[in-house]
């Protein structure tokens, strides 16, 4: 059933695949968790204030964008981003966004949303305690959270925000339907071009997962130490 | 923001000629549940044997669970869904692979089982933890009892855990759904595919998505509502969910 495959085309194409592809999907999953962590954070703290609007606006966010699906999430952002630049800047027409901006923006939106969760209970996971001696210190709200609360959810929260990330990365596949070269989408084209649909398609999901595998291995091994050292 | 508005065009007819944009829509909306339907139903057979096998003593049972859960979690479900509908048909036998491409409704049956498999690998840890939590009581005094560890399993310790993680199967049985559009890739048309279709037909860009938008809040919307109907239905009175 292998013989006629021809598995050098995985080699003739390896550095296009992984010079262009990969880096295109690591820098997007990189930027898009960082990014994604900002903003997840902001909304937690929205959603954890004692003003009401606040929290709900945060929390109806979160809602709305946790029951779309991504790919419909990428489309709405396809489109929208251009307008959004238009009315960022004050343009006299829709401005023109590059693929990994149009992306990037998708990615950032959509995963703050799952991020804000995970802090969420990450800062609800702090004892009362430790807050109210910050301000009993004479520190602002901004400076507790600073210094005290963040640091701590962060830490606490730091194996499952990086399993979130190996979905994220996982997740940053579907800009396929864009027909954004990214590692798939350029293992995509080659299969394509040369009709070398199996090998190429094989290939991938051993990258994807290869990676996949030893990040979630570095994760439980990094929640192992953590939970010795506390 | 200069973009023209037409809130009408749903009510306009299609290009196939079949109906209008909102027939095009809904024909998507009910692919979509059927699809994830099925999907579900896959997700649940599997996913509770795996379940099951992850939870039991035996080394090879948890290790064949845990392979499997690898294998279907560290993969995109878009590759998942490419190695089935492209690879797999090339690697069968000859004849076995022109049956599957000549399926008719390929996309559709695709869609489901890789979805199905998919998410049964997030079932089958939600159930094994759902087993763990049990205290250990329960099994021995299922042994104690005279059942044998498939009565255990059937009678004492499944439908115990399944009332513990029928919350975290709810936002599964909604991934499932949200999933199916990833299939859109192997060209199941259902509701993402139909907005986009409909985009490119007519032009109206966000009434499409906003229609599509709707509609997946709609079933959001129900499959809670239902769910939390089932959970208090099911809870018995002073255990864990009965609270």
């Amino acid at each position: 059933m292998f013989d006629n495959l021809d598995f050098d085309v995985i080699r003739r194409s390896l550095p296009y695949l992984f010079l262009d592809g990969m880096s295109f999907t690591l820098m997007l999953t990189g930027l898009s968790a960082l990014g994604g962590l900002v903003f997840g954070t902001l909304i937690a703290l929205m959603r954890l204030s004692s003003y009401r609007l606040l929290g709900s606006i945060a929390g109806l966010y979160v809602d709305f964008m946790r029951s779309l699906p991504l790919v419909l999430v990428i489309f709405w952002f396809y489109f929208l981003v251009p307008y959004i630049g238009q009315w960022l800047t004050g343009a006299s027409r829709p401005i023109r966004v590059g693929a990994f901006t149009s992306s990037l923006v998708t990615f950032i939106m959509f995963e703050a949303a799952y991020f804000s969760e995970i802090m969420r209970a990450g800062i609800q996971s702090i004892s009362k305690g430790q807050p109210a001696a910050a301000s009993a210190l004479g520190l602002t709200y901004a400076q507790s959270m600073r210094y005290i609360v963040l640091p701590q959810a962060f830490r606490n929260m730091l194996p499952v925000l990086l399993t979130q990330t190996i979905v994220l990365f996982q997740d940053t596949s579907l800009v396929y339907v864009l027909s954004i070269p990214d590692f798939l989408g350029a293992a995509s084209k080659v299969a394509q071009r040369d009709g070398r649909l199996v090998e190429m398609y094989l290939f991938a999901a051993a990258v994807y997962f290869a990676i996949s595998c030893v990040a979630s291995y570095g994760v439980r091994r990094l929640q192992a130490r953590i939970a010795i050292v506390r | 923001m200069n973009y023209n508005w037409n809130w009408h065009i749903f009510f306009e007819p299609n290009p196939t000629g079949a109906g209008t944009y909102l027939d095009m829509l809904v024909s998507g909306l009910l692919l979509t549940i059927k699809t994830a339907l099925l999907a579900w139903v896959i997700a649940l057979i599997f996913g509770t044997i795996i379940g099951i096998l992850r939870s039991l003593p035996s080394k090879t049972a948890s290790w064949i669970g845990f392979a499997y859960v690898e294998f279907f979690r560290n993969m995109p479900l878009l590759v998942q869904l490419f190695l089935w509908f492209f690879v797999l048909p090339e690697l069968l036998p000859r004849a076995a692979g022109l049956w599957m491409k000549q399926l008719p409704n390929a996309p559709f049956w695709t869609a489901a089982i890789g979805v199905g498999l998919f998410m049964s690998a997030r079932v089958a840890v939600q159930l094994a933890a759902g087993i763990a939590s049990l205290p250990r009581g329960q099994k021995q005094a299922a042994t104690a009892l005279g059942l044998t560890t498939g009565q255990g399993y059937r009678y004492v310790l499944l439908p115990i855990a399944f009332r513990i993680i029928l919350p975290p199967l709810t936002s599964e049985f909604l991934n499932t759904i949200k999933n199916t559009s990833v299939a859109i890739t192997i060209g199941l048309i259902e509701l993402t595919g139909q907005a986009r279709a409909m985009q490119e037909f007519s032009f109206q860009v966000f009434e499409a998505f906003t229609a599509a938008t709707v509609m997946y809040l709609a079933i959001n919307i129900v499959v809670v509502t239902g769910m939390r109907f089932l959970e208090r239905s099911l809870a018995i009175p002073g255990y864990i969910a009965g609270k």
